[in-house]
């Protein structure tokens, strides 16, 4: 699992020994990981952290998780290093939030979920669009009177094509999920809660 | 008889009582500790109302004219007090007049917890009479808010409210209890709040990073000191002396800092900011060690960025993560309270003199005070100025009394001239700089601390903006003094028209009314003066008089503050006049 909630001063020993850390302004793609009490409202209190920089969210998805009560919202945005980590602090501010963290592509797997809607005709006239389907690991879902619903997994670019390889047939609609994702850290959920508990009871020594 | 009434509270608190809603909020006000409360009643709160009316012995209600007085005398009574401010007001514009000292509250870390009614439960979302969605506007200026619909969640979510708002960096807090909640009744149970799972007021110490902390003051040669309210909300006055005197270390002070530090010591350097101390700014960029507690890096501190303190290393001392490296990147953060971290580094430190680098500061204090001070502070001749009112205020009060500022010019003369001698003294609008602040908010600092002289400064702007309020203060019979800095203009706004949009004056000149006869219909002795030769005695009799008092005092029409860091400028770039 990730980092505790309260370890989030980065090591400044590089620093203190003279050299300049290295700085990163390109934009990236990061995959923010919110886990929070369930309570309503909250998604409002974590969006208006976007809102408050200008920063628009790609996706995002909301979820339960294997512990009860907890949710987990995955975010997706496209912004510089420094600034995701500051959002990344605000966001851990609002009192319900557990613990958010950010991940790069290779921290995390992670999968999205496409529908796309096609005229039945497609189906009955050929078998171009049934190979489409077998080859690119996506399935049918439902077979109406006139039109099929196909399902896909995959990553962005992978429903992408999908999508670019079937509008010559004539998309009806065509929709993503957001996306989720589960970083590589061994840590579990329950772990990091027990150590979230010990340490909001930590009074000032004065 | 008052023994009795208590008796019958700590029945009904422990004994699981049935009682309504409205009765279980005040109970849980006064297991909180609470006496003082600032409100204005209306439809939706009328059940807490209602239940408040047998209670007034215990829990004193301040009737103010408007809300958003309400919320400021809650802020002055909270940042003199220590103790969390509490306010109520109706549903709809109750509680929409309540917003902008909520923000105020916000980015100036004042402890507050705000009530409002709210429309009955079923009526939610239908645009009822008087409803407004006040959850989902204050949610980005509160630093927690929860709406109750239900009767048996108001001990433990107001027990929250209280442990949220004055703990960690401090903040407002604001419930919203709809009416149905309220004539509910349910169980009475009250149990202070002692920790969320999710929260984290305290960081943990880490103590490789106070040792990084300890290294750098040890070898730096011109370290630097800028403390903030971060100071003042730990309590770690005595600890920051102490570190100060071991370290040797100069101190300057931020807008909200002031009183935190005594002005009068050898080691207290000046104020910062675009209207600070000349060498309190311009040193900032050759100090080799920047060290930063209790503070946020303000633009107004830090002028631009790009040019601010380039040469030295940081250390941030602060409670709250989100500050550290937001505005000014630090080499070590050191992310915990202020009088813990201190007691911790001042063990460890050496002692150690900078008598070198302290004379650079005196240095240019001496060349501040000969090319700004003595002129505003000790002019011969023409017209009153703002800086030799304070600094008469200052000498007679010897710094003592609490200075309530709105926001302007009279507020930057006052964190320039007022020497404030005593701790929790400051009392301004910091952040989001809230015309109209200055006089709700300081008699809330009288009822928060009565036995303080409290002072109220403020421009003939701002003291328009929440004037109502004359009217709780004649109410009440709240002894605060007045004092308006009359210039008949916006005069911040008017400076800025001067030095950078070519004296073009638009919209900030004043046509004001007769002032003293207003607050003379409240029954408040007013006074007006427009002399030197005047201005001693009457301060004089403001001091000494047992009531509320008015002075409106007639100063210079065009003056402008200096020194001055113009906007977006670095803190080098100070211009004197």
């Amino acid at each position: 699992m990730e980092d505790k909630k309260t370890d989030q001063i980065i090591d400044k020993n590089i620093a203190v020994n003279g050299m300049a850390m290295a700085e990163d302004h390109s934009e990236k793609t990061f995959t923010i990981s919110v886990l929070t009490e369930n309570k309503s409202g909250l998604l409002n209190g974590v969006t208006i952290v976007f809102t408050r920089r200008k920063v628009n969210i790609e996706s995002i998805n909301v979820s339960i998780t294997e512990v009860e009560g907890v949710s987990r919202y995955t975010i997706l945005v496209r912004c510089t290093r420094e600034v995701v980590e500051k959002i990344v602090k605000q966001i851990r501010k609002l009192v319900e939030v557990l613990g958010a963290f950010v991940y790069e592509q290779e921290e995390i797997h992670y999968q999205e979920l496409a529908l796309y809607k096609v005229q039945t005709k497609h189906i009955m006239n050929g078998n171009k669009v049934e190979n489409l389907v077998r080859n690119n690991g996506a399935r049918i879902l439902v077979i109406e009177e006139d039109y099929i619903v196909i399902e896909k997994t995959g990553h962005i670019h992978e429903t992408h094509n999908m999508f670019e390889k079937l509008k010559p047939f004539g998309v009806l609609e065509f929709v993503r999920s957001g996306r989720i994702a589960i970083s590589k850290s061994k840590r579990e959920t329950t772990t990091f809660l027990k150590e979230l508990e010990e340490a909001s009871k930590i009074k000032i020594n004065k | 008889m008052e023994t009795l009434l208590a008796k019958e509270i700590e029945k009904k608190v422990n004994h699981g009582q049935k009682l309504s809603g409205a009765e279980a909020v005040i109970l849980s006000l006064l297991c909180e500790g609470v006496d003082t409360v600032f409100g204005y009643p209306g439809g939706a709160i009328m059940p807490i109302y209602d239940a408040l009316f047998q209670y007034q012995e215990q829990l004193r209600h301040i009737l103010v004219r408007h809300e958003q007085g309400a919320i400021h005398a809650a802020q002055g009574f909270a940042r003199v007090s220590g103790k969390v401010g509490v306010c109520m007001a109706t549903s709809g514009p109750g509680a929409t007049n309540l917003i902008t000292g909520i923000a105020d509250a916000k980015i100036d870390s004042t402890p507050l917890v705000c009530i409002t009614g709210q429309v009955a439960s079923h009526l939610l979302g239908t645009d009822a009479f008087q409803e407004t969605d006040v959850i989902g506007i204050s949610m980005p200026v509160t630093k927690w808010n929860y709406q109750v619909t239900s009767v048996e969640e108001i001990p433990e979510v107001i027990a929250k409210a209280f442990y949220i708002a004055h703990s960690g960096r401090p903040g407002p807090v604001l419930i919203d209890i709809t009416k149905d909640a309220q004539f509910a009744e349910a169980a009475f149970k009250y149990k202070k709040c002692e920790n969320i799972r999710s929260y984290h007021p305290v960081p943990k110490i880490n103590h490789d990073h106070i040792q990084q902390a300890v290294d750098l003051i040890n070898q730096a040669s011109k370290p630097y000191m800028l403390i903030g309210q971060g100071v003042i909300l730990s309590g770690a006055e005595k600890e920051l002396i102490t570190f100060v005197e071991k370290s040797g270390i100069p101190v300057a002070s931020t807008l909200l800092g002031l009183s935190a530090f005594p002005p009068d010591h050898e080691l207290y350097v000046g104020y910062l900011g675009m209207h600070g101390n000349y060498g309190a700014n311009i040193l900032t960029n050759q100090c080799d060690l920047l060290i930063a507690v209790g503070m946020r890096f303000d633009d107004r501190v830090t002028g631009n960025l790009e040019t601010y303190a380039k040469q030295a290393k940081v250390l941030h001392i602060e409670i709250d993560p989100a500050e550290i490296d937001k505005n000014v990147k630090t080499n070590v953060a050191v992310n915990a309270d202020a009088k813990e971290a201190l007691s911790l580094l001042t063990e460890k430190i050496n002692k150690r003199a900078y008598p070198e680098w302290l004379a650079q500061f005196r240095e240019c204090n001496d060349l501040e005070k000969n090319k700004v001070i003595n002129h505003h502070i000790h002019p011969a001749k023409g017209e009153l100025k703002m800086g030799e009112v304070i600094h008469l205020i200052s000498e007679k009060t010897k710094g003592e009394a609490i200075v309530v500022t709105d926001v302007g010019q009279h507020q930057m003369a006052t964190s320039r001239y007022y020497k404030f001698r005593s701790n929790k003294s400051n009392v301004t609008s910091g952040g989001l700089g809230t015309m109209g602040f200055a006089l709700p908010a300081a008699f809330g600092a009288k009822i928060g601390a009565p036995e303080r002289q409290v002072i109220a400064i403020i421009g003939d702007g701002g003291f328009q903006m929440t004037l109502q309020e004359l009217g709780s203060i004649f109410q009440y019979k709240v002894p605060v003094k007045i004092v308006v800095l009359n210039n008949n203009f916006l005069g911040m706004v008017r400076q800025w028209q001067q030095l950078f949009f070519e004296k073009r004056y638009s919209s900030t000149e004043m046509v004001n009314p007769n002032f003293t006869a207003i607050v003379s219909g409240y029954d408040i002795k007013a006074k007006k003066v427009s002399t030197r030769e005047k201005i001693g005695e009457t301060i004089d009799e403001m001091l000494a008089h047992q009531g509320p008092y008015f002075m409106e005092v007639i100063v210079e029409k065009e003056e402008n503050v200096f020194p001055m860091v113009p906007s977006g400028a670095c803190v080098t770039e100070i211009r004197l006049e």
